[in-house]
């Protein structure tokens, strides 16, 4: 499978997910299960990249300047920090970080 | 009686309107500006300039776009199935908002495969907070066009920038694509069962990791929200 050819299957899915929103019965939603398995799992699939994205180096964990860099943004973030400013802080924390030698 | 009603609706009506246009500009161009960051870290997980763009034109929805970009860095393409199966997950909720959309946005076919492209978490948030059927219209359609536009823009400018970066991990944008999942899920932890899910999925993944293909973690963890939410563990009774 090449780069072309992933990106076009995903976007392709998660446009027909929201395609399908109009077409099915509006007393799906009704139910609150299926209702509330899908408010969390966006929730889970989330929680899941931020533990990958800070954890994983392929298949083994690695803590580094990564993982500080994200307790701060949690910190900015529950301050109200706006998003990309967190964004720039975390990149900066884990660059000095390795800048310094103080982390890989 | 009827005068007085006459009167003062159309005025209430003007003012709703008017939020409505607030409220989804200032969402629109709040939200728009994440696209820059998306750019810049789809380039530096592998993608060039063109696929990174048609991600945002075609698929538009922000978690489902990171996931992608995210799995891949870390898997590469043996990881693509999962990378798919991610952000098609991720997208599964944009279902729920377009079923609660469709009464509002109402009959026409190519109305409503527009609409269904433009159906995100703060389109369907900002018409949903208006009053009147009127204001809920507009403050979908304005908070969806504002938001596909000015996301596509800094998109592109984002994928520019970090193709002229170079070395991701010496400007921290590796942790700066963690911290952008974060910044996504933390409106969303806003009771004890959400919190738990997130713990419990973090661990999962985390655990997993030695174990199994990149990207694959990512969907077991998945299962912490099945079983949560099927049996509505640490949840409110309805």
């Amino acid at each position: 499978m090449n780069l072309w050819t992933v990106i076009l299957l995903a976007a392709i899915a998660v446009l027909a997910l929201k395609l399908a929103g109009y077409l099915v019965p509006q007393s799906l939603i009704e139910k609150p299960g299926p209702s509330r398995v899908l408010t969390l799992l966006t929730v889970a699939l989330l929680a899941a990249l931020i533990a990958v994205q800070t954890l994983a180096s392929g298949s083994t964990i690695l803590v580094d300047a990564r993982l500080p860099a994200v307790l701060l943004a949690g910190v900015l973030f529950a301050l109200r920090v706006p998003f990309i400013v967190v964004l720039i802080a975390a990149a900066a924390t884990a660059a000095l970080l390795r800048l310094f030698g103080l982390a890989a | 009686m009827a005068t007085t009603s006459e009167s003062t609706e159309p005025a209430d009506a003007a003012k709703a309107d008017a939020a409505a246009w607030r409220m989804s500009l200032s969402v629109g161009l709040s939200v728009a500006a994440y696209g820059l960051s998306f750019g810049a870290l789809s380039v530096a997980a592998g993608l060039d300039v063109w696929q990174t763009s048609v991600l945002s034109l075609l698929m538009f929805s922000g978690g489902s776009q990171f996931a992608v970009i995210g799995v891949l860095a870390g898997g590469g393409l043996a990881a693509a199935p999962s990378a798919i199966a991610a952000s098609t997950l991720l997208g599964a909720r944009n279902t729920l908002y377009a079923i609660r959309m469709s009464a509002i946005i109402g009959p026409g076919f190519w109305r409503r495969v527009a609409a269904g492209h433009l159906t995100i978490d703060e389109s369907t948030a900002v018409s949903t907070a208006q009053p009147t059927l009127r204001s809920q219209r507009i403050g979908f359609w304005a908070t969806g066009l504002v938001i596909f536009i000015g996301w596509n823009l800094t998109t592109l400018l984002g994928a520019v920038l970090g193709d002229l970066l170079g070395d991701v991990r010496q400007y921290g944008l590796d942790a700066a694509a963690a911290a952008a999942f974060l910044g996504l899920l933390w409106p969303r932890l806003t009771a004890l069962q959400p919190v738990v899910v997130a713990i419990g999925a973090a661990v999962v993944a985390t655990a997993l990791t030695p174990a199994l293909a990149p990207g694959l973690p990512i969907l077991a963890a998945a299962a912490v929200a099945v079983i949560v939410g099927v049996f509505n563990w640490f949840g409110k009774r309805a």
